[in-house]
């Protein structure tokens, strides 16, 4: 089967590959760009590590193909970071709280996180809870990964009161 | 889980589509959210060699009024079910369902079309869909028909779909203002499906039920309209001995096989409590 190119803007940079279409968009965004923050992890679509940013959307990377993304903007957890290089909200929130132990699920929960707040600034523990629930960690039992989320809400919400 | 290797195609109209679909026959695939199909391709259980991309097909998104119907694109994402105000405010059922599906990132990609229309017993739309007496437009290389939800599905993975027909759309009957629904589900976690679910759409009059829809999910090889125990519930005041015969009705109809989820027994005495809950959450919300 022959490569086909496929055109999109990862982390804010213009990327154009060529790709067998059955590659599937995790794997392109790891062996590709190198960006292996997305992490394979189930592989079925349940565990949620492979989670980015995909026009406006939480996705499963794992369970994409490239070719599919053509024209998207996608962001990664390596494009989480702000301008200066400091630590977003949501990462410092992990941090603070302890949101980690392994750190394997850390990239698909902070994308998840990132996407929720986007929609909802001020979610309650439940909606927090009920918002990941397709993010799975066999580490915390998620306590501080609420914590965290909560931490990086009341942060973005101060900043946004203190610009008004 | 390395999919097997396909041609990729991604027309720009619905005649493009099914042009690709009449020519590449049982070799091809469409795709539209991909989240039944890709996870099918990864463990080869499905190898098509075309796979015809649906994503830019802007007309098949959508939800609209359409007179007395709702028409309801298909490649319209749970998501956009969960966020509408239309369908919100005029057949809610459809987002309760949809909130019970897989989770966050799988509704934001997964389709209405193809749940309705891949025929997996477990999906949770089609007996919705059977329960409202929803309509599925299927256009192919002759034209279009609409084939009623309550007939469409024949086996697992076998509808009235032919192999060079598109599912376009779901047209459903905005139910009575004042109907009572609830979608029951149990399943074992997050991203499961049914170990039983029902569906109920009830409306109320002077204290008597004046018309009930049952239908249920994932305990046959189709999803199952349970007309006899919605007529069960009609022309009472939906007391104690008239939700028993609804429950005894349904639960002579699913024939769930022993799975993960449990035994044959239990998942069928499921099935009747998710059709009591039903019934029960339907009438608190129906206006007598």
């Amino acid at each position: 089967m022959s490569k086909i190119p496929v055109k999109m803007t990862v982390n804010g940079r213009a990327v154009d590959e060529l790709v067998e279409p059955r590659l599937l968009l995790v794997h392109f965004l790891r062996e590709k760009l190198n960006l292996t923050g997305p992490h394979v992890g189930c592989e079925t679509s349940h565990c949620g590590a492979c989670t980015i940013d995909l026009d406006g959307m939480s996705v499963k990377s794992c369970t994409v193909f490239a070719v599919q993304a053509e024209g998207a903007e996608i962001t990664t957890v390596e494009g989480m970071a702000n301008a200066d290089g400091s630590l977003s909200a949501l990462q410092e929130g992990f941090m603070q709280e302890h949101g980690l132990q392994c750190g394997y699920c850390t990239p698909g929960m902070i994308m998840r996180a990132h996407r929720l707040l986007r929609e909802n600034a001020n979610p309650s523990d439940e909606e927090i809870r009920w918002e990941l629930s397709g993010n799975l960690c066999r580490c915390t039992g998620y306590q501080n990964i609420v914590k965290a989320v909560r931490y990086a809400a009341d942060k973005l919400n101060a900043q946004q009161e203190a610009a008004e | 889980m390395i999919p097997g290797a396909f041609e990729y195609h991604r027309p720009t109209s619905v005649d493009e589509a099914i042009a690709l679909m009449s020519r590449h026959g049982d070799e091809g695939r469409v795709i539209a959210g991909g989240h039944s199909l890709i996870p099918m391709m990864k463990l080869r259980l499905a190898e098509p060699g075309h796979l015809i991309d649906l994503r830019d097909l802007v007309s098949l998104k959508g939800i609209r009024p359409a007179g007395r119907c709702i028409e309801i694109g298909a490649m319209t994402t749970q998501q956009e079910v969960v966020a509408s105000e239309l369908l919100a405010e005029a057949c809610p059922i459809l987002r309760e369902a949809a909130l019970l599906i897989a989770d966050p990132q799988v509704r934001y990609c997964g389709t209405l079309g193809g749940n309705v229309a891949n025929g997996d017993p477990g999906n949770d739309m089609p007996a919705v869909m059977q329960c409202l007496d929803a309509s599925f437009v299927l256009r192919g290389p002759k034209g279009e028909r609409e084939v009623p939800a309550r007939d469409f599905y024949e086996a697992a993975y076998f509808t009235a779909r032919a192999e060079d027909e598109l599912l376009t759309a779901v047209s459903l009957p905005i139910p009575p203002a004042g109907h009572g629904y609830a979608y029951e589900k149990l399943k074992r976690k997050v991203g499961d499906y049914a170990t039983a679910a029902a569906a109920v759409v009830l409306t109320m009059s002077g204290g008597s039920c004046e018309s009930a829809s049952i239908a249920l999910t994932n305990v046959g090889q189709t999803p199952l309209f349970a007309e006899a125990a919605g007529q069960a519930l009609v022309g009472t005041k939906v007391d104690e001995a008239a939700v028993a015969r609804a429950v005894e009705a349904a639960k002579d109809i699913a024939e769930p096989v022993a799975d993960m989820r449990g035994p044959e027994e239990y998942r069928t005495h499921v099935t009747g409590v998710m059709v009591r809950r039903a019934v029960e959450r339907a009438l608190a919300r129906a206006q007598a």
